[in-house]
């Protein structure tokens, strides 16, 4: 386990977050340090029911200094921007760095799936990638973290023996030996840490 | 340096169109990505190149491919709220038309066709109108056709038509046979079914609403810009064009050339 908060990773130009049951609470924990300043943009992923309408960005947007936004299908991505994937389609990164959505099946019975969205930014953003995967009772996220690890991103889980539930965390450690296994308040000083390092 | 495996896949796209006219070059990457690689294991093929081989000289084993490259995720009134924005927002203007042309650009197997014919019906409209579905998958206009859907995912569909402002029992338009559902064959006679490319092909026919929901997801915003120019050519002045609920005209070259009539629901108007 590095020491990550203290020797700030390099060369970040995008970041994906997945979480599940116990997102929010943990999301808001890590996206809670964020600048106004903060210059990456920032996709995530949030397993919720499938309503038509979430208010997750919303709810996000009152709290983060950083502007949020629900993800829109072709939008370029911009810097210092929450994404949130909505309810009911997938979220993927394209090689030309906008967003896409789509409605295959469901990954681990989620759609949104954090594999998609882990995979698709894996690779184009290859080593510029840093995913951080949460809290959460399903599997979805392992695969796609093993995937943005071969890709040379950096990989980060939140420490199973904190998580709200460790199931998600465990299941990505069981596929890949990821990079930092670290607390909510770690990963949250990592984060605006990257602010600061120059591309 | 590029990977040798997003070099296969070019060269499959690329292949697919040169022999078989069926044009993904200008797809989402990703998603097609992701759906040949479902394809490689269920043709248990180890590289992309092997697939490519095998569906350069077997058709029989592209027109399998096709089915994991196209993506039939449907259901029937499908987002209630945009169905019940038609029937009060569009509907009134529609019955100003003493004959109306709809075209259903990409119905997959027919979810869309089946709930457009019901509210029209409903609304008196369905005997003054020619609908156009069309598709670029003949398995799946086939099964469109028929109209058989299963029973299980019907009781979905009529929670959807109720939430949609439909007027009967939903049961009224279909016969439950075992697990399926085949619904009343008059509600498609006035329907036309044909192979229909956005990628490639060009209008038919002059129309006073499109209906194409959850297709350009797929596109990348050229082809998506392709698609709205052959709406916008389409469509008669002041005509309808309604999408799927995360779809936009916001970021395309088309914008200007259309007006929202219901922003939340997709709805816009041809300027």
């Amino acid at each position: 386990m590095n020491d990550a908060a203290a020797n700030p990773i390099r060369g970040i130009e995008a970041i994906v977050v997945g979480a599940s049951a116990g997102g929010v609470e943990a999301l808001l924990n890590i996206f809670g340090e964020l600048p106004d300043t903060f210059g990456l943009p920032i996709i995530a992923v949030l397993h919720l029911p499938d309503e038509r309408r979430s208010q997750l960005a919303q709810v996000f947007a009152r709290r983060l200094r950083v502007p949020v936004r629900e993800a829109q299908d072709k939008e370029v991505i911009q810097a210092g921007t929450v994404y949130f994937a909505g309810p009911g389609y997938h979220l993927s990164v394209e090689h030309d760095r906008s967003l896409s959505l789509s409605q295959e099946d469901r990954v681990h019975h989620s759609r949104p799936a954090i594999d998609y969205l882990f995979a698709s930014a894996a690779d184009t953003y290859g080593q510029g990638l840093l995913a951080i995967l949460l809290t959460g009772a399903n599997q979805d996220g392992a695969r796609g973290l093993a995937h943005v690890k071969q890709s040379g991103g950096t990989t980060v889980v939140q420490d199973p023996k904190e998580a709200r539930i460790a199931v998600m965390p465990l299941a990505a450690m069981a596929v890949c030996a990821p990079d930092h296994i670290l607390p909510l308040s770690r990963i949250a000083s990592l984060l605006a840490s990257l602010e600061s390092s120059p591309c | 340096m590029e990977k040798s495996s997003d070099i296969e896949l070019r060269l499959l796209i690329e292949a697919i169109y040169l022999k078989y006219s069926y044009d993904f070059r200008d797809y989402s990457g990703a998603s097609v990505k992701r759906r040949v690689a479902h394809a490689l294991r269920q043709f248990n093929c180890a590289t992309i190149s092997a697939l490519q081989e095998r569906v350069l000289h077997d058709p029989a084993a592209f027109m399998q491919l096709l089915q994991f490259l196209t993506i039939p995720v449907s259901e029937m009134f499908r987002d209630p709220s945009h169905f019940l924005a038609i029937r009060q927002e569009v509907v009134p203007l529609l019955k100003t038309y003493p004959s109306i042309k709809i075209w259903i650009a990409g119905c997959s197997t027919g979810e869309e066709v089946y709930s457009m014919a019901i509210l029209l019906r409903e609304e008196g409209l369905l005997e003054r109108t020619i609908i156009y579905a069309t598709d670029i998958n003949p398995a799946s206009l086939d099964k469109a056709k028929q109209g058989i859907f299963s029973l299980e995912n019907v009781r979905a569909y009529t929670a959807n038509y109720q939430q949609a402002g439909g007027q009967r029992s939903f049961a009224d338009y279909y016969t439950a046979a075992y697990d399926y559902a085949i619904f009343d064959k008059t509600l498609r006679e006035n329907v036309t079914f044909a192979d229909h490319s956005l990628a490639t092909d060009s209008v038919f026919s002059e129309t006073q609403l499109i209906s194409c929901r959850n297709v350009l997801i797929y596109f990348n915003k050229k082809l998506q810009d392709r698609a709205f120019g052959l709406f916008h050519e389409s469509l008669c002045h002041r005509g309808f064009l309604v999408l799927g609920s995360k779809e936009t005209l916001d970021f395309s070259a088309y914008s200007k050339q259309f007006e929202p009539l219901v922003k939340q629901e997709r709805i816009y108007r041809k300027s």
